[in-house]
């Protein structure tokens, strides 16, 4: 769906995502990690159009990305900016009924409406939907971001770090989410700082170190005590418990 | 949206009195309509479109600016057109009104556009930043035009522009300000754009809207309502900052929903403060400016008290 060539971006003048091929395929949950300052969130903000490549290509659909008009560009694929800040006072059905725009033009339909309560729920935010933003937590607003994305209903769904401000509960539910959307034939690409998590959700791992892919793979291949500890330059262990990987900071 | 019909039904009632209250006695004879077509019912007129023009234009410079605490007379929009006013009066004193009032509009599209380029590289997390910013901003630019006017001996002239007042508003001179309502009318038909572009750049450009153009538009309604409300009646402050702040805590700032509101209630609060000038020291008059000022000054501080540091 989404295919990258020999990108590289820079930022402030300052090049920090070099020379990459990623392939964001349909019908796949893509997990980026990797430590601070990788690239990870520049990578997803280019693969989503915000920040245009210094070098390479980004194409969607084996279209330029540049050349595929915003309106409908935002039809195919929505992204979600980590620490994304909504100024106006906004309830929470409204802020995800804004997910509908580039669909609707704004006056959203019955089906629109649909969506929206589809999405609430999906999130657990069906008893927040008349609450305005600045009146509830971090974590719920975060949801509530999430639900407006999800309500674009791309066939490109980019998070940045969705899990920012989540508690257990809503950690599983938003992968939950996320991968429904993957198998029902989404491309989804999701900035994961949580290296167990990537491990039990990702169909394919991509691992970025000093803008750079250090490895890629499904997790069997890259969720290794090898390879991550390398990647973060800090000994991890990995571990299989109940048949599922666990990595362990030691 | 019970709220809605109430401000209608009190801007109707406003209206009325408005109509009856002044020096001149109402007579129910060719007098007394040619009295209220002459003067009342423009005055009316002026204060209801001058009231709503500006409760929009500070309801948009808040999503352009992401920022609460800004409306044109806090930003050097309307110091800018006072500028472009005098500037023109001594290039070509002799300019039609028309002129001026272009004049005064390109000079607070300027103004309006440096002040959005400066307070785009102030840190998010200080809100308060943006509006102090915009109040030496717009300092700046009225001490350039009190420094012009006092050259060429223009005080009077410019006092009159900084400070708003409706008596001298007749037939034939306040036609201009159905401008500033078309564009107020404009306004609803971008509603939903608007609070997407206070969403910000990149949640705009990811819904997949033309940020700068619907900046661009933005700009433009900001600075005409604001330099035609300049030119005919005088800078009128504060309508801008209380209106749309006072209904967002009522009903949020999804304008789609709440731009009518503002529209009534900015409407409402110059008229009736119109009226409570023409009446505090009957038979003379406070200018609506004044009396905006002190209001606002006081719901401002209130506002800023309330609600602390959350742009």
């Amino acid at each position: 769906m989404i295919e990258t060539q020999s990108l590289c971006v820079s930022l402030g003048g300052a090049q920090v995502v070099h020379d990459i091929d990623l392939t964001v395929e349909r019908g796949r949950l893509t997990a980026l990690v990797g430590p601070n300052g990788a690239g990870k969130s520049t990578l997803l903000a280019a693969l989503g159009r915000l920040v245009p490549p210094a070098a390479g290509a980004i194409r969607v659909d084996g279209t330029e990305i540049g050349r595929i008009p915003s309106p409908d560009l935002a039809r195919r694929l929505a992204i979600l900016r980590q620490n994304a800040v909504i100024a106006p006072r906004l309830s929470v059905a409204d802020l995800v009924g804004f997910g509908r725009y580039p669909h609707s033009g704004g006056r959203l339909t019955a089906q629109d409406h649909d969506i929206v309560r589809d999405c609430l729920a999906d999130l657990d935010l069906t008893d927040l939907a008349g609450r305005y933003l600045d009146t509830v937590s971090g974590g719920q607003r975060q949801r509530a971001l999430i639900a407006m994305t999800l309500a674009q209903t791309p066939d490109a769904l980019l998070l940045d770090e969705p899990l920012n401000n989540l508690d257990l509960s809503h950690v599983r539910r938003v992968m939950a989410v996320a991968r429904a959307r993957a198998e029902t034939g989404a491309a989804v690409a999701v900035v994961l700082h949580d290296l167990t998590v990537a491990a039990r959700h990702a169909d394919h791992i991509v691992a970025l170190k000093s803008g750079r892919v250090f490895a890629s793979g499904p997790p069997e291949e890259v969720v290794t005590p090898e390879i991550l500890s390398a990647l973060y330059d800090t000994p991890l262990e990995v571990h299989d418990i109940a048949g599922k990987r666990v990595v362990l900071t030691v | 949206m019970t709220s809605t019909p109430a401000a209608l039904c009190g801007l109707l009632a406003l209206s009325l009195v408005s109509l009856a209250v002044g020096v001149g006695t109402l007579s129910a004879d060719a007098e007394g309509l040619w009295l209220v077509a002459i003067s009342r019912a423009p005055r009316t007129a002026a204060a209801l479109l001058t009231g709503a023009g500006l409760a929009v234009a500070g309801v948009i410079m808040q999503m352009l600016a992401r920022n609460r605490f800004v409306e044109p007379a806090t930003a050097g929009t309307g110091q800018a057109a006072g500028l472009g006013l005098v500037a023109i009066t001594l290039l070509a004193p002799a300019a039609a009104l028309w002129l001026k009032m272009a004049g005064a509009t390109a000079a607070a599209l300027i103004g309006t556009a440096g002040f959005l380029a400066l307070v785009r590289r102030l840190p998010p997390e200080a809100p308060l930043l943006v509006p102090l910013t915009g109040i030496v901003y717009g300092g700046i630019l009225g001490a350039a035009t009190t420094f012009l006017a006092f050259e060429r001996d223009l005080m009077q002239y410019i006092d009159i522009w900084m400070n708003g007042e409706f008596s001298g508003v007749m037939l034939g001179r306040y036609e201009f300000l159905w401008i500033s309502g078309a564009l107020t009318a404009l306004a609803f038909a971008y509603a939903r754009r608007f609070t997407i572009a206070g969403m910000g750049e990149e949640a705009s450009t990811g819904l997949g809207l033309d940020y700068r153009r619907i900046m661009a538009l933005g700009l433009a309604i900001v600075s005409i309502v604001t330099a035609v409300t300049v030119v005919t009646v005088g800078l009128v402050p504060f309508v801008g900052l209380v209106v749309p702040n006072i209904v967002s805590r009522m009903r949020g700032d999804n304008l789609a929903a709440t731009l009518p509101l503002v529209a009534l209630s900015g409407a409402g609060l110059v008229l009736a403060c119109d009226i409570l000038g023409r009446v505090l020291r009957y038979p003379f008059e406070v200018p609506v400016g004044t009396i905006l000022g002190v209001l606002g000054a006081a719901v401002f501080l209130w506002l800023l008290h309330a609600r602390p540091a959350r742009g």
